[in-house]
């Protein structure tokens, strides 16, 4: 019997056979060459990574089975490093992976409100997928963008500065299938100050940043 | 305030593309290979005399640590750029990652060359995928420009750069556990010794320093060091990025003097206090990590190294989180106290047990559904789980709780008093 992931491993979305894409194989022929010789277990991140891609942003257990052949480790360490790292998705989400940061420089400014609007909006609870699969609503830890909170990260996009009101706009414009921009939802120039930047005004303006 | 002529970052903001012709526009990669002929021992000096102190929250001196790498030896030599930025409050290194990726690439050169290692990985948190992105843009251009590779620069020093993404962990910003994430491994903290500069990552000497570290190396090499040791105060010196979160009118970014004041900071940079500095009521001053400070502390406390240990908190990664008299202030800690739980790798005892444990009373505290004799029940566990583990993730969890009572244990008292007298709840015990 093969080594278990926990509960993870037993659910019935779980696949019975991975392997990797013709193009994934060579994505990770280059992953692994960034490595030493010898050292190939350090690809063994990047390519649990390149799997869950590849799955619809989730990473079955044949998948970390196939990872670990391919690097020559024991499964058991593919195991290890998928069940350690918060990024690798033991189980299905939905296509739109909704990451409410809610640490305390995010909380200090409304987080809780963010949570409250997504919930209600998709008429989810954290941890939970709409039925449709579109959404997953999960509360994660700080994400670094601290000055542009609160935020919130969908796949792989921050979205920052957000308020209720253009959450719904956001979560809206997702489930219609309409373009989103990531970044500031206010439409703030990354990190200055939303009154307009305090420093390097000249560059500012050569910018045309600011008159 | 600083003068713009005296800013490191001058695309801080992205106004300008983070690309290689924008980026030389604005001095990067101008005759590396100038700085490279000095020489080895002449670039760790003018490192050490700059003043420079590690930017990542230890603050060690940034030429003694280059200093420590071994000057041969039969095993190849490796830098490590800690781009897991993840201290609650701070997001600076992701504005240099994300809009100035080439000064990082060519501090990333020259500290190497300076350290004997012809590799270098740069480990970005996987959730900074724009900002890898980028960085990864930038090094390709950077290999068909010839500024990395074989002679890169034309320095005559063979180079390479590699980008390795974290896949969610906070603690693999401490330095051991970020080697072991790159071996492929749980992110879980070595015991020191043996220190990385004798055996690293593949056991090989490595040197791990923060990207802002990295990335203020060219601009300190061509200005010099009496320019960056003329900023700020002895032993604390140069310029800093700063992040001002929270409560503040406008929170943002900004680099500025190392020892500004801390109000002259808040008041120029982000727009004061909301509702004005008299509604100010305790600031984290450097992440999540660095004990508060209460209001009268904040009136005159300079921002650096030296001034915030002489107030018993730290200027860690310089990331300020303002709180007004509208906070929770025990719930804002409980709130981190849950962070560090979730974040502790669970290797020490201490740490996996403790942080739980101060997380489930900050909790009840919050509530004030607590016996006043578990505030020192707390602090004792505290002092505890502080220094008795393999890395700083104990001390770190136990130092804003800490915080809080130094400076506001009467609020944690008034929350149990009126717990008990407005509900007349029995009293739970700390048996968590």
């Amino acid at each position: 019997m093969s080594a278990s992931v926990g509960k993870a491993d037993t659910g019935p979305e779980q696949p019975t056979s991975f392997a990797f894409t013709p193009e994934n194989v060579e994505k990770a022929k280059a992953i692994i060459a960034k490595y030493p010789s010898g050292r190939q277990q350090s690809a063994v991140m990047p390519l649990l990574d390149l799997a869950q891609r590849q799955c619809g942003n989730w990473l079955p257990r044949v998948a970390m089975d196939a990872v670990a052949d391919m690097l020559s480790m024991p499964r058991i360490k593919a195991y290890e490093v998928a069940t350690f790292y918060s990024m690798y998705n033991l189980k299905p989400v939905g296509k739109h992976f909704v990451q409410v940061c809610t640490t305390t420089p995010c909380w200090l400014v409304g987080s809780a409100a963010i949570v409250d609007t997504c919930k209600k909006r998709l008429g989810i609870g954290l941890g939970e997928t709409t039925a449709d699969g579109k959404f997953t609503l999960v509360e994660v830890e700080c994400l670094g963008a601290c000055v542009n909170a609160p935020m919130a990260q969908i796949n792989d996009e921050y979205y920052e500065d957000l308020t209720p009101e253009n959450t719904v706009a956001l979560l809206d414009a997702l489930t219609e299938g309409r373009p989103v921009a990531p970044g500031s939802q206010t439409g703030r120039k990354g990190s200055q100050a939303a009154s307009g930047p305090t420093s390097l005004r000249a560059m500012a303006q050569a910018a045309g940043v600011e008159g | 305030m600083l003068n713009d002529s005296d800013r490191i970052f001058t695309n801080l903001y992205g106004w300008q593309s983070f690309g290689l012709e924008a980026a030389r526009r604005r001095g990067d990669w101008d005759n590396t290979a100038a700085i490279i002929a000095k020489g080895r021992d002449a670039i760790v000096e003018e490192m050490k005399q700059s003043g420079m102190r590690g930017r990542g929250g230890a603050g060690f001196p940034t030429g003694m640590k280059w200093s420590f790498m071994p000057k041969t030896s039969d095993k190849p030599h490796y830098l490590v750029v800690n781009a897991d930025e993840g201290e609650p409050g701070t997001c600076k290194d992701r504005d240099i990652l994300r809009f100035d990726p080439h000064k990082l690439l060519e501090g990333c050169l020259i500290a190497s060359f300076a350290m004997g290692a012809h590799a270098c990985y740069i480990y970005i948190r996987g959730e900074f995928y724009r900002e890898a992105s980028n960085v990864q843009t930038a090094i390709d251009e950077a290999y068909a420009a010839g500024l990395l590779g074989k002679n890169a620069a034309g320095s005559g020093w063979d180079f390479d750069i590699y980008l390795h993404l974290g896949m969610g962990a906070y603690i693999c910003g401490e330095e051991t556990a970020l080697i072991e994430s790159i071996e492929g491994k749980k992110g879980q903290p070595r015991n020191k010794p043996p220190f990385p500069a004798m055996a690293g990552l593949y056991s090989c000497p490595t040197t791990v320093n923060n990207v802002e570290t990295i990335a203020a190396a060219p601009t300190i090499m061509r200005r010099g060091a009496a320019w960056f040791a003329g900023l700020g105060r002895p032993k604390n010196s140069g310029t800093k990025l700063f992040c001002i979160s929270g409560h503040v009118n406008q929170p943002c970014n900004v680099e500025e003097e190392m020892g500004i004041p801390l109000k002259e900071l808040i008041d120029k940079h982000a727009g004061g206090v909301r509702g004005g500095w008299d509604n100010l009521l305790a600031v984290i001053p450097g992440g999540s990590s660095t004990p508060m400070i209460p209001r009268d502390v904040c009136d005159t406390v300079l921002m650096d190294f030296d001034s915030l240990r002489d107030a018993r908190s730290g200027l860690g990664t310089a990331a300020v989180i303002v709180m007004d008299r509208s906070t929770d202030l025990i719930r804002a800690i409980a709130r981190l106290a849950k962070f560090y739980m979730h974040e502790s790798c669970g290797q020490c005892t201490p740490c996996r047990e403790g942080t739980g444990w101060m997380w489930r009373v900050m909790e009840r505290l919050a509530r004030g559904n607590a016996r006043v004799e578990e505030i020192d029940m707390l602090l004792d566990v505290s002092k505890e789980i502080e220094g008795h583990t393999i890395c700083a993730h104990g001390d770190a969890a136990a130092w804003p709780i800490q915080g809080l009572m130094r400076h506001f244990r009467p609020l944690v008292e008034q929350r149990i008093a009126a717990y008990h007298s407005d509900q007349g709840h029995g009293h739970r015990m700390a048996a968590e």
